[in-house]
């Protein structure tokens, strides 16, 4: 039992530290708090690659929220902070890719292999279906015969 | 059914097998700089030792510019080799980032001093317009002062060989009329 309790109140304290990197600033309103929570969620660490720059530890995580928050404190909209650290960084740091030439493969190749993958499907299903509908149609007379034969035992076994 | 479709799955398979086979030799942790073509960041800096820099005072000459601190252990092992690419006549200017400047002159006195222009960028803020996201971290500037290349990492004969060393030639070049 005080095993058990010792394992929950160690696990209860690592609870703690993977929560979010903890800074103190004090922001103008609650906008702009909500923004700075906005903003480091989708910006993502260039040292720690898949973690955002909200939850990451590295130094470097922690001088871009700085400068996040010395941004917004300068009255810089979103688009114009998140553009300062493409051009530092690369779209790399973005989790929402810009739609450009060069991401178009990562936006629509999904949706694209999806359509494929109906188109497929509809071509099968039509191509079975004509199949079905030729087959019962023709029976040759021959077969005609058998089957007439067929239901002919069947009655006589009745 | 057309006999092509029989061939589509292995097709695709072989498609995406190359390109799952490439990225098996890909680093994630190299990323693309965004600063490649782009002029050197405007600064206005103090040296180690204490005298004002600026972005102009790197213009002239092809150049490495090396970020470095004395809290990473990776740039303590490139150290001894940019001393000897000094001595053979490179241009390196560095960029003291986000550090204790008595380290950092301790262990330029200690270490021998390969860099033109010690950078002084205690707030790491040069180091931010740079998309510098660790150290070491080395900057291939033309004599203009334009970004031509970047390596993260260690800088050693291999790397000087096989990457730096043709661009800096080229640079080279490129500066004389």
């Amino acid at each position: 039992m005080k095993r058990w309790l010792a394992a929950a109140v160690l696990g209860l304290s690592l609870a703690g530290v993977t929560q979010a990197a903890i800074d103190t600033y004090q922001f103008a309103d609650e906008a702009e708090r909500e923004r700075y929570h906005e903003l480091t969620k989708e910006l993502r660490c260039p040292k720690c690659q898949n973690q955002d720059i909200a939850d990451s530890n590295a130094p470097i995580a922690a001088d871009l929220r700085r400068e996040i928050f010395r941004m917004l404190g300068e009255g810089k909209s979103n688009q114009q902070i998140v553009d300062f650290m493409v051009d530092r960084y690369g779209d790399f740091v973005r989790y929402k890719p810009a739609l450009s030439a060069r991401t178009w493969l990562l936006w629509f190749g999904p949706g694209v292999l999806l359509l494929g993958g109906f188109t497929v499907l509809a071509l099968i299903v039509r191509k079975r279906r004509g199949q079905a509908a030729a087959g019962s149609a023709d029976l040759s007379p021959e077969e005609r015969e058998r089957l007439a034969k067929l239901l002919d035992k069947e009655q006589t076994h009745d | 059914m057309k006999r092509w479709i029989m061939v589509l799955p292995l097709a695709v398979f072989l498609l995406v097998a190359v390109f799952l086979y490439r990225g098996l030799f890909l680093d994630p942790s190299e990323l693309p700089s965004a600063m490649i073509g782009k002029p050197f960041p405007a600064f206005a800096l103090a040296s180690v030792d204490g005298k004002p820099l600026t972005e102009a005072d790197l213009l002239g000459k092809p150049a490495l510019v090396n970020v470095w601190a004395t809290w990473c252990p990776s740039c303590k092992i490139e150290h001894p080799y940019l001393n000897k690419l000094a001595e053979q006549g490179v241009v390196i200017h560095g960029v003291n980032y986000k550090d204790d400047n008595a380290a950092a002159l301790k262990w330029l006195a200690e270490f021998h001093n390969p860099y033109q222009l010690d950078i002084r960028d205690e707030q790491g803020s040069l180091g931010l317009d740079l998309g510098v996201y660790g150290a070491p971290e080395t900057f291939l500037i033309d004599a203009k002062g334009i970004i031509r290349y970047k390596h993260v990492g260690v800088v050693d004969a291999t790397v000087w060989r096989e990457q730096l060393a043709p661009q800096y030639q080229s640079l080279v070049d490129e500066a004389k009329p």
